[in-house]
C-alpha cells in the first residue's frame, strides 16, 4: 500500500505542473498586447508601462512562467486590477460562502441519491427502478439555472415562502442563512444526487450479483439486512471515488447557482472578474479549483485503498 | 426433421447480420431512445426551417407588445422589448444545435487522434500525454470553459471552441483506453503479421473496433455541450445580444420573473427537452451497442 500511496502522490506533481502551464498559457490567448488588455479601459501609458514591468511582459515566456510560478508557490496569485487587492485574499474571503453552499448541497444529494440508488437496485427491473432511473435522467438533463428560476417562481414569487436571492452569513443569523441557502443548495445538489443515484444503483447491482450475497440470503438473513449490511457496505467503496470525480461538476454548478441566486461566493467572483477583465482573479480561481479537485481525488483514491481490505497488501 | 432445422435457422437468422444492423435493430426496439431521437430530429428540422416556421422576425421589437402573456398572436408571449418568444426559441435552436455539433466535432477531431497515437505508441509519449489530459480534466468543465471564453472574448464561436477544448480530454482518454483494450487482440496481431504498416493497423483495424463507445460518448457529450452553451450564454459569455440563444433568453428572463414568467419557462423547457432527448438516445444507443445485453 505504501508503494501505491507514494506512486499516487508522485503522480500529482506532473499533473500540477501541466495545470499551471495551462493556466499560465490562458494569458497568451489574450488578443494583442497583454498589457493593454490587462489595463482594461484605462489606456494610460504609465499604467501600461507599470503592468508590463509588474508582469515582466518584456521578459521571454519561460522566465515569465518561472516568475509567476514562484509567486504562486508562495501564495501570491497576483492582484485584482479592479479591486486592488491580492487574489488570494479574495478567494479566502469567498471560499466559506461557496463551501457552505456546496456542503449543504452535498448533504442533500447524498440523502436523496444513495437511498434512491439502493431502492432502484433492490427493486431492479420493476416500475420503481424504472421510475427512479427516469427521475435521475431528468435530474441530469435539467439545466440547474433553469431549475433555480422555476423554484424562485414557485417558492418566492408565487408562495412567498423563501427569499429569492441574497446571502446572510451564519454568524449574523443562522435561520436566515439556512433560509437563503436551502433553495440554491437543492438546485446545486440536484444533478449531483442524480449522479450519485446512478453510481449507487450500478455498484449495488454489481455487488448484489456476488456469491457472498447469495450466501447471505441462503443463511436466511432478512432482505433488508442482505441489502444494507452486506450489499451497501461493499457498494459504497466505488461510490466514494465516483463522488470525488463529480466534485468538479458541483463546483461548475456553483458558478451558475450563485449567479441565479446572487450569492457572493466563488462563482460570482469568477464571473464578475470575467466581465471586469480582471484576468489575475480568473487565473487564481481556476488554479485554486484545479488544486482542490486534484487533492480531493487524491484523498478519494487513498480512501478507496484504505476502505477496501482487498487492496491492503 | 428438415422443418425443425429450418425453424431453428430462422430463429437464429440474426447470426450472420452485420453488427451495425443488429445494433440498429436493437435500437429501434427501445421506445425511450426512439422518442428521444424523434424529439432531436424535430429540433433539427425546426432549426433548419426556421425562416419558414418562425411566426415573426426574432429581432423585431415592438413597443406596443412589451411582456405580453401568451395569446393567439404570440403563442409563447413576448419579451421585455416586445420580441416574440416563440420566434426567438425557434431561431435560438440554431445556436444550441450548432454549439452541440461543432464543439463535439472539434473535441472528436482533436481528442481521437491523440488517444489513438497515445494508446498505440505507449511508453513515455503515452505517459506525457496522459498527464496533460489529467491536468485538463482537473479543471472543472464549466470553469475551464468560462476561463477560455473570458480570455478568447465572449461570442458564440469562442464558446464553441471553449466547450470543444474542455471536452477534448474526455475523448482522448476514452480512445486511449479502448485502443489499449484491443491492441493485443489476436486480429490486431494478425494484421501486423501479414505486414500491414502501422498507420494502416491503427486506422483500418483498431479504429473501426472502437467506434461504438465513441459514438455513445459523442451523443452524451452533445447533450453536455448544449447545456454548456446555454450556461455560457446565461452568464453572458456565449451568443451575444440581440441574436437569440436559449441561455441568454433565460439570463434576461431572470430579471422579469414576477412580471413575465413565460419568458423563463419556454427557453428552459426547450433546453431541458433537447438535452433529455439526447441523453435518452445516448443511453439507448449504449445498450443497443453492448453485445452483452439483449
Amino acid at each position: 500500500m505504501t508503494t501505491f500511496l507514494l506512486r499516487r502522490i508522485a503522480l500529482i506533481v506532473p499533473t500540477l505542473f501541466f495545470v499551471s502551464l495551462l493556466i499560465f498559457g490562458l494569458q497568451q490567448l489574450l488578443p494583442g498586447d497583454p498589457a493593454m488588455a490587462l489595463a482594461g479601459e484605462d489606456r494610460d501609458p504609465a499604467v501600461i508601462a507599470f503592468l508590463r514591468q509588474k508582469y515582466h511582459l518584456d521578459q521571454p515566456l519561460p522566465v515569465r512562467y518561472a516568475l509567476w510560478i514562484e509567486g504562486v508557490v508562495h501564495g501570491d496569485l497576483g492582484e485584482s486590477i479592479r479591486i486592488k487587492r491580492p487574489v488570494f485574499d479574495l478567494i479566502a474571503e469567498k471560499l466559506p460562502v461557496t463551501g457552505e453552499l456546496a456542503l449543504i448541497a452535498l448533504l442533500i444529494s447524498l440523502s436523496i441519491g444513495i437511498p434512491a440508488g439502493i431502492i432502484a437496485a433492490a427493486k431492479n427491473g420493476t416500475a420503481v427502478d424504472y421510475g427512479t432511473t427516469m427521475a435521475a435522467l431528468w435530474g441530469l438533463s435539467i439545466p440547474n439555472f433553469w431549475l433555480g428560476i422555476l423554484l424562485i417562481l414557485l417558492f418566492s414569487v408565487e408562495l412567498g415562502l423563501l427569499p429569492a436571492s441574497g446571502f446572510v452569513s451564519p454568524g449574523e443569523s443562522l435561520r436566515q442563512n439556512l433560509l437563503t441557502l436551502i433553495m440554491p443548495a437543492f438546485v446545486l445538489g440536484n444533478a449531483f444526487a442524480a449522479g450519485m443515484m446512478r453510481h449507487t444503483r450500478s455498484a449495488m447491482l454489481q455487488v448484489l450479483g456476488m456469491d457472498y450475497i447469495r450466501a447471505a440470503r441462503a443463511k436466511g438473513l432478512s432482505e433488508v439486512s442482505v441489502v444494507l449490511r452486506h450489499g451497501l457496505r461493499n457498494a459504497l467503496i466505488p461510490v466514494v471515488t465516483l463522488a470525488a470525480l463529480d466534485f468538479g461538476a458541483l463546483l461548475s454548478g456553483a458558478v451558475l447557482t450563485e449567479q441565479v441566486f446572487t450569492i457572493p461566493g466563488f462563482g460570482k467572483l469568477i464571473v464578475d472578474a470575467v466581465f471586469n477583465r480582471d484576468y489575475a482573479v480568473v487565473q487564481g480561481v481556476v488554479l485554486f479549483t484545479a488544486f482542490a479537485y486534484i487533492l480531493l481525488n487524491l484523498f478519494a483514491d487513498i480512501a478507496y485503498v484504505v476502505l477496501n481490505p482487498r487492496l491492503r497488501t | 426433421m428438415t422443418a425443425q432445422i429450418l425453424e431453428v435457422l430462422s430463429a437464429e437468422e440474426t447470426i450472420g447480420e452485420p453488427p451495425w444492423l443488429r445494433a440498429v435493430r436493437r435500437l429501434v426496439k427501445r421506445r425511450a431512445a426512439m422518442i428521444g431521437l424523434g424529439v432531436v430530429v424535430f429540433f433539427i428540422l425546426i432549426a433548419a426551417a426556421a425562416p419558414l416556421v418562425s411566426p415573426y422576425d426574432p429581432l423585431a421589437t415592438s413597443w406596443t407588445a412589451v411582456r405580453k402573456a401568451p395569446s393567439v398572436a404570440h403563442l409563447f408571449g413576448t419579451d421585455e422589448i416586445g420580441r416574440d418568444v416563440l420566434a426567438r426559441i425557434i431561431w435560438g435552436s440554431r445556436a444550441s444545435l450548432l454549439a452541440g455539433l461543432v464543439s463535439v466535432m472539434l473535441a472528436l477531431a482533436v481528442g481521437v487522434p491523440i488517444g489513438l497515437v497515445s494508446g498505440y505508441v505507449g511508453g513515455a509519449l503515452d505517459a506525457l500525454v496522459m498527464r496533460i489530459i489529467d491536468a485538463m480534466l482537473a479543471i472543472p468543465f464549466l470553469i475551464l470553459a468560462i476561463a477560455l471564453a473570458a480570455f478568447l472574448g465572449p461570442s458564440l464561436s469562442n464558446a464553441m471552441i471553449a466547450i470543444g477544448i474542455t471536452q477534448m480530454p474526455i475523448f482522448a482518454r476514452l480512445t486511449r483506453g479502448q485502443v489499449l483494450s484491443v491492441k493485443h487482440e489476436d486480429y490486431i496481431e494478425a494484421a501486423h503479421a501479414i505486414g500491414n504498416p502501422q498507420y494502416r493497423v491503427v486506422l483500418r483495424h483498431i479504429f473501426p473496433n472502437i467506434v461504438p463507445p465513441l459514438l455513445v460518448q459523442a451523443t452524451l457529450a452533445t447533450a453536455a455541450a448544449i447545456i454548456a452553451e446555454a450556461s455560457l450564454s446565461f452568464l453572458g459569455l456565449g451568443q451575444q445580444p440581440p441574436d437569440p440563444s436559449w441561455g441568454s433568453m433565460l439570463n434576461t428572463a431572470k430579471n422579469f420573473m414576477a412580471q413575465a414568467p413565460w419568458m423563463a419557462i419556454w427557453p428552459g423547457l426547450a433546453i431541458f427537452s433537447l438535452v433529455l432527448s439526447l441523453n435518452l438516445f445516448g443511453d439507448g444507443l449504449r445498450d443497443a451497442l453492448d453485445p452483452r445485453r439483449e
